[in-house]
């Protein structure tokens, strides 16, 4: 549906990737169970960077605080992106992995439930 | 230019209440000629409401402008007697507890400044009517708003004589990213049509939700020992009543004018319960944590206003044709998790809040999970008691990576879905090759349907990385430059004492050693 206006309606987009940083898009990353973390992450990342970054250098810094962080095997993690089955390759650039800016990701990790089994 | 109404007779007996209301109220106007009409009234029609019969309002108070002023002079004098009286006598050293003023803080930062928005939007919107009676209602509604705003103000400027976080309201709530929640909210309704403003604020938050957002806030200042706050709620109550009068008014004219008015104005009660709500997780986290003195748990609150209250309007509109707003069951189910999901938030982002948080002592946990049975000792007091043993080995645990946004309510995407309060709701929009993304069915519905508004949403998230969010003095260039530290200078918060925790706060030291002199030598 169309705004009711008394003339034409045009919103400025406001969050278009060009208005970040160039080669930059944002990525949304929730850790699934761990509601300790009140919301998924917003991130800037480069489109360039190799998927497994997210995972050295951009996750720990934002969910390290949890005490089941450092549990976690990755190599049991499964993702979704946009709600859906994702299987990102580590050594690809996000751009590779089919990733857009505003993508949302979720990880889970197979008997991690939080604090005390909470899902927080 | 034609007169429509007959010359007024010299009167010689005092009027009655009827009479005066439609003398002061009817035929104040006149068909133009100069100008169409279309053209004084150019938001009357577009936004698809017919209206056929100006005439046909009423206002069931009747009251006209010359009554008015009277009436609220007399309130002023007695409100402002008051709060000179309670800030002369140290008022503030009989608060329970200097927690308490954080809810004040709350108030002051996200409520006042939308009083002065209502002021006004309804001084717009009385312009934009074409019936006199609906016009002088909404002017009377305006001036209200300005009074609230003031006297808000007024009472509170006293507490920043003698604490932090009350200094900077009004630069904070255009720019504080929590803050954007309730600005949007409102920035939203200013920019509808008139009708639609009326069923957002005047229908949708004046009679459906008022009572879910001030009594919690008055009765708690009651509770707590506030009298100036106390003072002007109740100095405000007389206006809520009328302004939710007109309301209803307003909602019963449209439905009665014409029956194509029906379903938009269904969906503006959908859309507007719904944002209107989710405004109100704020009152919901400071009825269950904020509050030294509790007055009432959010669940009860809502029970008794929302269910209760709000289940007999709703019963009593359905002979119009309308059913209760979507998202109502959801607002129900969630009674139960609102306020711990809302204040685990603000725990965690306490460095990007100008007041101050806390793990509730493990009696405020015994009172939660005495008025939430069956979810506080499942799924939040795990996190509670987790944090108070991360305080008492000194690593409390601060969020300092930027949460995602709702593209609508712009609140941190916490809420959980229906029936699992296990899992993230998460909802997406495509709109014209971009991805969306919002809180609830209930925000995904109202960005679908005029996305093209919503676009355009301020997100403070996404301003910080587009970066919009620093002074002039910052310098991103410089190999020490701390983005996050510069946001909170550049929402003037002073770092360290607004935005600490409650615990070893200025406030908690300060209200001490007050307190202390008052009664020791
Ligand atoms: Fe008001
Ligand atoms: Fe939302």
């Amino acid at each position: 549906m169309a705004v009711a206006a008394v003339k034409e309606y045009v919103g400025e987009r406001k969050d278009v990737a060009a208005n970040l940083p160039p080669g930059t898009q944002l990525t949304y990353v929730g850790w699934i169970d761990h509601l300790m973390f009140c919301a998924p992450f917003a991130f800037p990342l480069p489109s360039d960077m190799p998927f497994g970054a997210i995972v050295e250098a951009v996750l720990p810094e934002a969910f390290g605080a949890h005490p089941d962080f450092a549990k976690i095997d990755w190599s049991t993690v499964t993702w979704t992106k946009g709600r859906q089955p994702f299987t990102p390759d580590f050594s690809k650039s996000l751009a590779d992995n089919g990733m857009k800016h505003k993508d949302s990701l979720t990880f889970s990790t197979p008997g991690l439930t939080g604090i005390k089994g909470s899902h927080s | 230019m034609t007169m429509t109404s007959e010359p007024t007779p010299a009167a010689k007996k005092k009027l009655g209440l009827k009479e005066r209301y439609a003398l002061m109220t009817r035929g104040l106007d006149w068909e133009t000629t100069y100008q169409p009409m279309e053209k004084v009234f150019p938001y009357a029609t577009y936004e698809g409401i017919k209206i056929h019969d100006w005439d046909a309002w009423q206002d069931p108070f009747r009251l006209t402008m010359d009554a008015y002023w009277k009436y609220q002079a007399e309130k002023e004098q007695k409100l402002y007697a008051i709060m000179d009286a309670f800030a002369q006598n140290n008022g503030h050293l009989g608060l329970t507890d200097a927690r308490y003023l954080n809810s004040l803080k709350l108030f002051l930062t996200g409520v006042s400044p939308l009083e002065y928005m209502a002021h006004r939007g309804f001084a717009h919107v009385g312009r934009a009517m074409p019936g006199v009676g609906a016009r002088v209602a909404c002017q009377m509604q305006s001036l209200d708003e300005l009074r609230h705003a003031q006297t808000q103000i007024h009472s509170m400027s006293n507490y920043n004589k003698l604490y932090d976080g009350f200094h900077s309201w009004r630069h904070m709530h255009d720019r504080v990213w929590y803050l954007s929640v309730p600005k949007s909210f409102f920035d939203d309704a200013i920019t509808a049509g008139p009708f639609e403003f009326m069923i957002a604020i005047g229908f949708s938050f004046e009679y459906v939700l008022t009572n879910l957002l001030f009594v919690p806030f008055i009765s708690g200042a009651a509770y707590n020992g506030d009298m100036g706050a106390m003072a002007f709620g109740f100095s405000a109550q007389s206006d809520e009543s009328r302004h939710m009068t007109l309301g209803l008014e307003a909602i019963k004219f449209m439905l009665e004018q014409d029956p194509d008015n029906l379903p938009i104005v269904q969906r503006w009660i959908d859309k507007w319960f719904w944002r209107g709500y989710r405004v109100l997780t704020l009152v919901a986290m400071m009825l269950d944590y904020m509050l030294p003195k509790k007055v009432m748990s959010w669940k009860e609150a809502w029970e008794i206003y929302a269910e209760e209250n709000g289940g007999a309007l709703f019963a009593d509109l359905a002979r119009y044709g309308i059913r209760p707003p979507l998202g109502w069951q959801q607002a129900c189910d969630d009674k139960e998790h609102l306020s711990h999901q809302a204040w685990s938030t603000f725990y965690q982002y306490q460095g990007a809040a100008p007041f101050h948080t806390w793990v509730p002592s493990p009696e405020d946990m015994a009172w939660e999970a005495e008025k939430y049975p069956n979810t506080f000792d499942q799924y939040y007091r795990p996190r509670f008691e987790y944090w108070a043993e991360q305080e008492a080995a000194g690593t409390r645990f601060n969020n300092a990576t930027l949460p995602q946004l709702c593209q609508v309510c712009q609140i941190p995407m916490l809420f959980t879905e229906p029936g699992d309060p296990t899992r993230i709701c998460y909802r997406e929009s495509e709109y014209d090759g971009e991805t969306y993304h919002t809180c609830s069915d209930g925000c995904q519905a109202i960005f679908d349907h005029e996305p093209e508004k919503y676009v355009q949403a301020w997100l403070p998230v996404h301003q910080i990385y587009q970066g919009h969010c620093f002074g002039p003095d910052a310098d991103p260039t410089s190999p020490d430059f701390n983005p996050l530290l510069e946001v909170i200078k550049w929402y003037r918060m002073d770092v360290g004492t607004d935005n600490a925790p409650y615990e070893g706060s200025r406030d908690q030291e300060n209200f001490q050693a007050w307190k202390a002199m008052q009664t020791k030598n």
